[in-house]
């Protein structure tokens, strides 16, 4: 007669499998990283300052925001949504001196794109909330006129440009490259937003 | 009729032991998949807002983080309902920003230091008053750069 009592089932290759799965999770797991709009504040002012210089009416681009997150965008009332082509409208107008400007040269608009300045007054009741749209409609309004000019320079858009630079996996001869792309691109559509203290009212 | 009564002896038979790998894998995945990182317990409310025009943080250790927003509904009974600013695991006010700068930089390698950035994780619906306070302080700190951490999405649509 047969013997009846089941095999023992070999469990030796079982850390085998546990190995190759903690292997696994350890080479694909990333951890989350966060993600947001980096900004640079201004240095704490000294006294004795030599007065700031006198910016032209027609190169500055201000926005108020109320503490009713209401937009006034150059004394007019604004929906937000309407704020990126207004600010990309103002910052490529090139009245003067500007080959790669695509605006409308308007004499009342801002000469350069260099010389264009984006002024942002918040109030102190403003939410935070529609301080980061506001913000997040100026940086696109710049990223749109950079990607625009990177793409019939280089072939590639500059949101493009500067994820390959900030990757990690990047060669270092690669980030040489790229490197005076992003700054010339950087040359002809500078970030000047200019932030004022939030008002009390 | 031997044939019946084979097997008599007394002693219990050896527990097969070859399940066990697999209870505790079984544990394994389930902390596995229920993990989350997190280095400091949020005590208020953060609902972050969101915008698509966002840098990633990489070097996590050149990070600070400061929360601010409503306390949870747990700390509400003591500290009440208005914003507050959060440092490490408690509650601070806008005047210890600056010490906790100068803290968050002596634990640092002192070559580290000019690329530490401040991370703003501030719920959605906190007013500017409370920020542009906390910027004020960061500015004397001399930590100028800054990054209001938010989700990704569109910022018009969700406002």
């Amino acid at each position: 007669m047969a013997k009846r009592s089941a095999p023992e089932v070999n469990a030796g290759s079982m850390a085998d499998i546990a190995f190759l799965l903690l292997i696994f999770f350890l080479v694909t797991t990333t951890i989350e990283t966060d993600s947001g709009i980096s900004r640079k504040l201004p240095p704490e002012q000294e006294e004795n300052q030599p007065p700031p210089p006198v910016i032209k009416e027609r190169n500055l681009f201000t926005v108020i925001v109320n503490s009713n997150d209401e937009l006034l965008v150059e004394d007019k009332v604004m929906e937000l949504k309407d704020l990126r082509a207004a600010a990309v409208a103002f910052l490529d107008n090139g009245a003067e001196d500007c080959s790669y400007c695509q605006g409308a040269k308007d004499p009342s608009s801002s000469v350069n794109p260099t010389k264009a300045i984006i002024s942002l007054v918040n109030n102190r009741g403003t939410s935070y909330k529609r301080y980061i749209a506001v913000q997040n409609e100026l940086v696109a309004a710049y990223n749109e006129l950079r990607d625009r000019v990177a793409t019939s320079q280089y072939g590639e858009s500059f949101t493009s440009l500067e994820a390959r630079y900030n990757d990690p996996r990047t060669t270092q001869e690669n980030k040489d490259k790229l490197k005076p792309k992003i700054e010339a691109i950087q040359e002809l559509y500078p970030e000047k937003l200019s932030e004022a203290e939030p008002k009390k009212s | 009729m031997s044939k019946f009564n084979k097997k008599k002896s007394g002693d219990l038979p050896a527990i097969s032991t070859a399940s066990l790998p697999d209870i505790v894998f079984m544990l394994l995945f389930f902390f596995m998949v229920a993990t989350t990182m997190r280095e400091t317990t949020l005590m208020v409310k953060n609902n972050l807002p969101t915008a698509n025009q966002v840098e990633k943080l990489d070097k996590k250790d050149l990070i600070m983080y400061i929360y601010a927003g409503e306390p949870v509904d747990r700390y509400q009974g003591t500290y009440g309902t208005s914003a507050k600013i959060q440092l490490n695991d408690k509650f601070a006010d806008v005047g210890e920003i600056q010490d906790f700068i100068y803290q968050e930089r002596a634990s640092k390698r002192e070559e580290l230091v000019p690329f530490l950035t401040t991370a703003l994780k501030v719920d959605g619906d906190s007013k500017m008053g409370l920020i542009s306070d906390i910027k004020q302080e960061l500015r004397k700190a001399n930590a100028l750069k800054i990054n209001y951490v938010t989700k990704s999405g569109d910022a018009v649509k969700m406002n």
